[in-house]
């Protein structure tokens, strides 16, 4: 693996991973997502669905959460859980948990770590979770971690510091398991930074995790609510300045776009895409522009549009609570809106994905009240679209040096 | 037939269809549909998208399947989205984006569904609606008039369903019911040059109504011909005498849909006794539920057996499903809440289905469909003599015998 990058600007890192995979051939663009994905499967698509999309990242996330359980049957597999999935020619990345459905706190301790699944907890000393490892077989996987220091509303230093010598522990103890495997000589250990929210801690795992070789590292305790991500954004410079440029750096529970904006900007590589499927699961279309720089004509009609959506969102946004336990932003509309009932527009007008170029917002409004399941897949299909299309709007923003553009766009919608 | 002596009949209805072979032994035929949207080869068993979708799979994955031909619902469409909006977005297909041919149910068999719901007069079936409790009306000119906002292919009349079970008095009102309902349906049509409208043939269970119904409405000059009345909780000897009946009767010239039929040894007898159209939820339903159909009768895969069973649901299909996936990874993903689980098994289950209709029209075609069935009934049930007894007989009666 190697990452170059074409340029650093404002903290910005444009570039790409190369020589990924188990032929080694494969690439990836950074910054960029990874598919999200629920028991191995994009949420709602099937290959067929998935492959209308535009743009789907060459790596996709599986969650130990949702296959911890299953370890026996891979086990037994052998062949691995890329082509236990049905997506062999993918490269994956395996966390802990799932961004949307965090685990309950409580259950680290100085041996082990839980995730649940639909079964229950499944507990996870370092030996059981690399033969897991070995049975899964991902291209990179995130290592054993405690990252419960930012559970409590109050982080006490020793909590961080705990969080932090067990991360170290576990990772010694992995990389040792990993020398020992065949098998996971072609996979990659993610260290993962913890430390709460006391800078002392974060610098110390930082420079300890860097010394280790690991592929990567995975910035774990930032997310949370918007307000909490702001005043760790400083902690978030701190800690990237301490890792080598040439190694990828993941951040874990961040895929708000305004969010992902100011994590680029600390030097965050990757993100996890599962901001569309909790829009989709609310009935929300991803509807934000990032086309910064629009013709003249395009403005003033899409202003128009957006300064009315923008005002509705604002007066309804604090009622607005959904079964993912988390509230409609300005990046979307939410099609059960009976204003879309005889609305014959696309979802976003010129996108190319496979729901805009054959339905309408009436349709999908019509799916959302009858409860029908279609709705899922096509909101899904036009929610990834955009979203990886916004993250190639980034990179293209950086190549031409225009991303403070892209940012305050981006930040006029956010409000 | 002689068309009807009433004045708003139609007078010549288009023939629609085309009988390419014909089983010299059984009464098993091979034919195309030429509809508005396409061709349709038949025998064709045709999926229910009720509410203007296919159950979780998107119109390029049922059009990718080969399906030419699909059902909506006018009860269901009429109460939501309603005709009005629907012709807005220039019809069913426009508002669906389904290229190809549609057939659209009248709303009648939601009067036995739905029956604590309804209430049937002269005038029509008047509905309490279970969304907001409003009251509606579906009468024979109503379901008629959606039906032509609709702009379906083939539209159902409106016929007096009652249940399969019932008996006395009710049973021969409705089928007279249905007579008089016909009428008024092919008066109400507005689009007869676009949209092709069947009769219903009813009259339950008893040999003398049916008769008496086949011999009126096929006095009807309509494009087609359904059967209608049955597939409900009926005793399978009595089910397929009826089918019988009905195709002895009806013309060879136009279609014959047999209404609610869809287990696969259902459709190959009831082919064997004449009929060329068929509709069902079964396939779509049982998928959702984790069931998975295959030659051999059908895989639970939810079960434990195949938690570790790393073929693909049937290594002689040629879906998406068995191309990409094995039992093992479905049962994982069904005890997932990842809904990509249901549709699966619903591009599944749709692609047995429209392959069975497929290799039961190849071997009518090649004059081979007496050793299809055999075949068939072996591969079901171990052996050709193991099949069920009403489907030996039903068979039997049509001159194919099991071994």
């Amino acid at each position: 693996m190697k990452l170059s990058l074409n340029k650093v600007v404002n903290g910005c890192r444009l570039g790409k991973i190369k020589n990924l995979g188990k032929t080694g051939d494969r690439t990836m663009d950074i910054p960029g997502c990874l598919l999200y994905t629920k028991t191995g499967s994009a949420p709602h698509l099937t290959h067929h669905t998935l492959h209308k999309i535009h743009g789907v990242p060459a790596m996709a996330q599986l969650t130990l959460s949702s296959l911890a359980e299953h370890h026996e049957v891979l086990a037994e597999y052998k062949e691995g859980v890329g082509k236990f999935i049905g997506m062999p020619e993918s490269l994956l990345y395996c966390s802990l948990h799932d961004p949307v459905s965090p685990c309950p706190a409580g259950y680290v301790t100085n041996k082990s770590v839980s995730v649940w699944g639909v079964g229950g907890r499944v507990e996870m000393t370092a030996s059981k979770f690399m033969a897991i490892q070995q049975a899964l077989q991902p291209d990179w996987f995130q290592c054993l971690s405690d990252g419960e220091a930012t559970c409590d509303e109050t982080t006490s230093i020793k909590r961080a510091r705990k969080s932090v010598d067990r991360s170290l522990l576990f990772l010694d103890n992995c990389l040792k398991l990993q020398e020992e495997s065949e098998v996971l000589q072609k996979s990659m250990i993610i260290g993962v930074i913890e430390g709460g929210d006391v800078m002392e801690e974060r610098l110390r795992s930082a420079r300890e995790t860097a010394k280790r070789p690991v592929g990567g590292f995975l910035l774990d305790g930032f997310q949370g609510t918007p307000t909490t991500l702001e005043t760790r954004l400083h902690l978030l410079s701190s800690v990237t300045a301490e890792l080598p440029e040439h190694k990828p750096r993941l951040i874990c529970g961040v895929s708000q776009p305004d969010e992902v904006l100011e994590c680029i900007e600390r030097g965050v590589d990757l993100f996890e895409s599962f901001f569309p499927y909790q829009a989709t699961e609310r009935g929300c279309a991803l509807t934000f522009s990032f086309d910064y720089q629009p013709n003249p004509e395009e403005t003033l009609l899409q202003q128009n549009g957006t300064q009315e959506e923008v005002k509705y969102v604002d007066q309804t946004k604090k009622s607005k609570t959904t079964s993912c336990n988390q509230e409609m932003t300005s990046f979307e509309i939410n099609l059960k809106e009976k204003k879309y009932q005889e609305d014959f527009d696309p979802l976003v007008r010129g996108c190319p994905c496979y729901c805009c170029k054959n339905h309408t917002r009436a349709y999908i409004h019509h799916l959302l009240v009858t409860n029908e399941l279609l709705a899922g897949v096509l909101l899904m299909m036009h929610n990834f679209e955009h979203y990886f299309g916004f993250f190639q709007a980034i990179r293209e923003a950086l190549k031409s040096d225009r991303l403070a553009q892209l940012k305050e766009f981006i930040h006029r919608q956010a409000s | 037939m002689a068309a009807v002596a009433s004045p708003t009949s139609l007078e010549s209805a288009p023939r629609i269809m085309r009988v390419v072979a014909e089983c010299s032994r059984s009464r098993a035929r091979a034919g195309e549909l030429r509809l508005p949207h396409g061709p349709v080869a038949t025998p064709v068993f045709m999926p229910v998208g009720t509410q203007a979708t296919m159950k979780g799979i998107t119109a390029e994955q049922l059009d990718a399947l080969g399906c030419r031909i699909c059902l909506g619902n006018t009860y269901h469409l009429g109460l939501r989205p309603g005709p009005e909006l629907i012709q807005k977005a220039r019809g069913l297909h426009g508002f669906m984006n389904w290229p190809h041919n549609l057939l659209t149910d009248s709303g009648g068999f939601q009067m036995v569904s739905l029956v604590s719901l309804s209430e049937v007069t002269e005038e029509g079936v008047r509905f309490r609606s279970p969304y907001d409790g409003d009251e509606t009306l579906l009468s024979p000119e109503r379901s008629v008039e959606i039906q032509n906002a609709l702009g379906s292919d083939i539209i159902m009349q409106l016929d007096d369903v009652v249940s399969s079970t019932m008996t006395g008095p009710r049973v021969e009102e409705a089928m007279y019911r249905s007579i008089r309902w016909l009428d008024r349906c092919i008066a109400a049509h507005q689009r007869p040059d676009k949209q092709n409208l069947f009769a219903i043939i009813q009259g339950g269970l008893d040999a003398d109504l049916r008769a008496t119904c086949l011999k009126e409405m096929t006095k009807r000059d309509v494009p087609g011909f359904a059967i209608g009345g049955l597939s409900g909780g009926e005793s399978k000897g009595q089910f397929w005498r009826m089918v019988a009946l009905s195709t002895s009767r009806l013309p060879k010239d136009k279609p014959r849909y047999l209404m609610g039929v869809g287990y696969a040894t259902d459709l190959v007898v009831c082919v064997a006794l004449g009929c060329d159209m068929f509709d069902c939820v079964f396939p779509t339903r049982t998928a959702r539920f984790g069931s998975a159909l295959v030659p051999t009768g059908n895989l639970q895969l939810k079960k434990k057996q195949y938690e570790k069973d790393f073929r693909p649901i049937d290594p002689e299909c040629a879906c998406p499903t068995c191309q990409k996936h094995s039992r093992a990874f479905l049962h994982t993903l069904l005890h997932s809440d990842n809904t990509a689980a249901l549709h699966h098994l619903t591009v599944h289950n749709i692609a047995y289905q429209l392959r069975l209709m497929s290799a039961v029209r190849a071997s009518i075609v090649e004059k081979r469909f007496p050793d299809f069935v055999r075949d068939f009934m072996g591969t079901m049930y171990g052996d050709p003599t193991l099949c069920p007894s009403w489907a030996t007989e039903a068979l039997a009666s049509v001159g194919i015998t099991l071994g």
